[in-house]
């Protein structure tokens, strides 16, 4: 006759190693979960260290008030961030007047007329839109949509900052609609019943129901994509050009603060040149740029989610 | 107002009084239980007795389940509860601070209110405790696993198919394996919080004789919510209202002739 | 008297009919509009790059000279990277998530951290590049290395893999948790024996399409200093490499037309490269759909 299975239990309860894990595997898995606020605070002391260093360098002023981006002058350097800037804001305009249209089209299709197998069949493939990685994109726009525009507007120069605008508003189509998508069905189904059953129409509902209720969660998948825009890299390096300019010309090449880094990764500016460290200087604007972006856009979506 | 059955035997001398000479499982003295502010459980006095099968009944919300998982410590998976009191099991307090909640619920098995077996085959939910308590000779666990089958009266229908996963049978079948699941590391107390809620009729009427049938070797506390149920199958009866115990006594006389008038009012119907 | 005249709404109707049609052909038509950039970008680049598809396209190295071009390094540079990446960032991802979901208390620092995640997430990839320069490749001293490269990476997905485990993690059924638990099994026991058993699909299917994001990914090759023309494959993680985005880059900028058919063939195996991983992750989602 075998023991009884409590007292197999209290003989292998004796070994001590199970007590053990279970101290110290929260603890393992306490620095695991920090590796995450580590790198939030590598990429903040990094920025801030090697930004420093190049505000020994040239004037903080120089930086902030200057108009002209002329890093690579043989007599002297122009370090004003303004051109880069205007360069980012342009491709990330355009990308806002192609991107918000459609993908709020698109929500509301979706969410409000789209039959149950249209659904299945359009959100994949938003999906796939949203995997194409960015530099298959460049590509696209400098191969093909530059070209086009250059059929039709024989202005258009190889780079622009059209061509790349209109890209990176497709690569974020996908992202204000499906985030929309997600703000307009998450208004109460009752309330659209509601209407529907007083004889109101489909676009009324949309119009007068869905779209205010989920505005500040539309809004924030708006703020999030826009911040994408400023962060795309290789669409405007390929597409967009490098030429830093203080101007409201969209045709001719651009330099964005993202396209900057990337000309300066590729060649070869020294460790320890100023060249070197005003990458970080950009990178820290864009950073700051894109968080502000993100701050807003988690308080609206924040905001949104209280009201249901 | 709160009268146990324990207080009641020193007065009364009633005829069942030889009974009450088995040993006591569960003491509870005093228990208060909070859920932040929310005061659930209040001043709770029960004695339960060894190979008995107590049922508590009361209105949702009364505290019924929030107490059967203090037996066990559930109950602290949920942040923010408090308590205070004692509670004795087998002459030892299970909120004492060196008393091992793992060694407790190895100790006390417990039956889910929704059948919830593991995504896993019929064996390895039955072994699921031998194996963790460390049990990893296959002859071992291959006995355990058929005894326990057996003694949850499902053997015979899931003989053929140990090794399927056990979301394939039916609930009322899953039940039984979720108490083939207790039974494994062989309990000194079966805890059920309404093991019967979401089954059938029919496999209703095959726990309550499963339940019938394990009491000759464990002690049982279940919930429920059905007092035909409680009538039907518990030899003590105590009914829970507002986070108090109203009454706490032989089965028969809380259904023949409750001394309180609640007690009255909710197995007559008039709420709950 | 009757303050609504039925007659005259019904009549009405029509119009509001009309207007309900036109928008939502005109919903359609801009969701199309979506669906179409996808379309011309397939054919554009399937048609452009499928001429200088071949074998030897797979076995050559890089070359000045378009026609003798081909992707090897890259190819086996890419799978190099997500032999760094893919344990790295689901080892730290899912680590993280067990934490925050199963043992950390509802507490200041555990807000802190989940904000801390979404915001990372929304930190742009070049960002990230500056982060691995500096970091890894300099102050650690692991040059542009497969592994300073892989690391970047890792943090750059990250948070991604974080939320998708949390998720996984969370649609576990809580009655699951609650049997482990009432037999006496510990915490550690719990999260190994049942809860990641049963998050593991999403996990998984979450993991693989990171770890696609990652394969794509160039910004934060050029800033770490990721070369392109390399005659020769790595042998170890601390080798330098190049990959399969970098190349494509490369190609891309150059100025030879010849060089940009090179390039949407290189796109070809990337996407082909994604289109496998992704169907990995689909079979895995449908495989193991909801069994509880």
């Amino acid at each position: 006759m075998r023991p009884s299975v409590q007292e197999m239990i209290a003989q292998s309860n004796g070994k001590k190693s199970k007590k053990v894990i279970e101290k110290i595997i929260p603890v393992v898995l306490f620095l695991i979960a920090s590796v995450s606020v580590l790198t939030t605070v590598g990429i903040v002391i990094t920025l801030i260290l090697e930004t420093i260093t190049f505000f020994t360098r040239v004037p903080v002023a120089d930086f902030l008030f200057g108009t002209t981006w002329l890093p690579f002058s043989n007599k002297e350097e122009l370090y004003g961030i303004w051109p880069l800037i205007l360069g980012t804001l342009k491709v990330t305009a355009i990308a806002v007047v192609v991107a918000v249209p459609i993908g709020i089209s698109a929500a509301i299709y979706l969410s409000e007329y789209a039959s149950e197998p249209v659904r299945r069949t359009i959100k994949p493939v938003l999906e796939i839109l949203a995997g194409v990685p960015t530099i298959v994109y460049g590509f696209f726009a400098l191969t093909f949509v530059t070209p086009v525009l250059q059929s039709f507007f024989p202005d258009v120069k190889i780079f622009n900052a059209i061509s790349p605008g209109i890209v990176v508003g497709i690569m974020i189509v996908p992202m204000i609609a499906s985030l929309s998508e997600d703000a307009m069905t998450s208004v109460p189904r009752q309330i659209r019943e509601g209407a529907l059953a007083m004889g109101s129409t489909k676009l009324e509902v949309a119009m007068k129901i869905t779209l205010p209720a989920a505005f500040s969660g539309i809004i924030a998948s708006v703020v999030l994509a826009i911040s994408r825009a400023i962060g795309e890299t290789m669409i405007v390096s390929l597409a967009g050009g490098s030429t830093p300019r203080f101007d409201g010309n969209f045709t001719d090449s651009i330099q964005t603060m993202t396209a900057y880094i990337v000309q300066v990764s590729k060649g070869d500016a020294g460790y320890g040149t100023t060249i070197y460290y005003s990458i970080y200087a950009v990178g820290f604007t864009l950073f700051l740029f894109t968080m502000i972006m993100n701050i807003l856009a988690g308080y609206l979506s924040k905001r949104f989610r209280e009201e249901y | 107002m709160m009268t146990t059955i324990v207080e009641k035997e020193r007065t009364t001398e009633s005829p069942v009084r030889v009974k009450e000479h088995a040993k006591s499982v569960y003491s509870t003295n005093q228990l208060n239980l909070w859920y932040g502010s929310n005061h659930a459980l209040k001043n709770i006095d029960l004695d339960i007795k060894e190979h008995e099968v107590t049922a508590i009944i009361g209105p949702s919300g009364c505290g019924k389940s929030t107490y059967i998982k203090t037996l066990n410590r559930m109950v602290e998976l949920v942040p923010s509860v408090k308590t205070s009191g004692e509670i004795l099991y087998r002459d030892r307090n299970i909120f004492d601070s060196n008393y091992s909640v793992e060694e407790l619920r190895t100790r006390v098995g417990m039956v889910f209110q929704k059948p919830n077996p593991f995504p896993k085959s019929i064996y390895d939910n039955v072994a699921y405790g031998p194996r963790i308590h460390g049990i990893r000779n296959k002859k071992i666990l291959n006995e355990i696993v058929e005894k326990s089958l057996r003694g949850a009266a499902i053997w015979d229908e899931v003989k053929d198919r140990l090794h399927e996963n056990a979301y394939g049978v039916s609930g009322g079948q899953q039940q039984r394996i979720c108490i083939a699941r207790a039974l494994a590391i062989e309990p000194d107390v079966i805890l059920m919080d309404e093991p019967t809620s979401a089954l059938d009729p029919i496999s209703t009427l095959k726990i309550e004789e499963l339940v019938q049938e394990l009491k000759k070797d464990y002690s049982i506390i279940i919930v429920t919510h059905n007092m035909q149920q409680a009538a039907r199958i518990s030899d003590k009866t105590a009914f829970f209202l507002n986070g108090e115990v109203v009454e706490f006594d032989h089965t028969d006389t809380i259904f023949s002739n409750p001394s309180d008038k609640r007690t009255e009012d909710y197995i007559s119907g008039r709420f709950g | 008297m009757k303050y609504i005249e039925q007659d005259l709404v019904i009549q009405r109707m029509s119009g509001r009919k009309i207007l309900n049609l036109i928008f939502k052909v005109l919903f359609l038509f801009a969701t199309s509009l979506a669906l179409l950039a996808l379309a011309i970008l397939l054919f554009r680049i399937v048609t452009q790059g499928a001429g200088h598809l071949s074998i030897d396209f797979i076995q050559n190295f890089a070359s000045r000279f378009p026609e003798k071009a081909g992707i090897k390094a890259a190819l086996v540079g890419s799978l190099w990277l997500m032999a760094v990446v893919a344990p790295t960032s689901i080892i730290l991802g899912v680590g993280s998530a067990i934490y925050l979901e199963e043992y950390a208390k509802k507490n200041k620092v555990t807000t802190f951290i989940q904000v801390n995640i979404s915001n990372l997430a929304g930190v742009p990839s070049v960002v990230f590049g500056l982060l691995g320069l500096t970091i890894f490749v300099r102050a650690l001293a692991l040059g542009n290395s497969i592994l300073a490269a892989g690391f970047t990476m890792s943090l750059l997905i990250l948070p991604v893999i974080i939320v998708a485990s949390q998720e996984a993690i969370r649609s576990v059924p809580a009655e699951l948790r609650d049997a482990s638990y009432g037999m006496g099994a510990t915490k550690w026991q719990t999260i190994v024996r049942i809860i990641l058993p049963a998050a593991i699909p999403g996990i998984l299917t979450g993991s693989i399409l990171a770890l696609s994001r990652a394969i794509g990914e160039t910004a934060p090759l050029i800033v770490i200093g990721v070369p392109v023309i390399i005659q020769f494959l790595p042998s170890g993680v601390m080798d330098t490499f190049t990959a399969l985005p970098m190349q494509i880059y490369d190609w891309s900028s150059r100025p030879q037309q010849e060089f940009q058919q090179v390039a949407a063939a290189g796109i070809i195996v990337l996407m082909a490269f994604l289109l496998f991983m992704n169907s990995i992750a689909v079979f895995i989602r449908n495989k193991f759909h909801k069994r509880y």
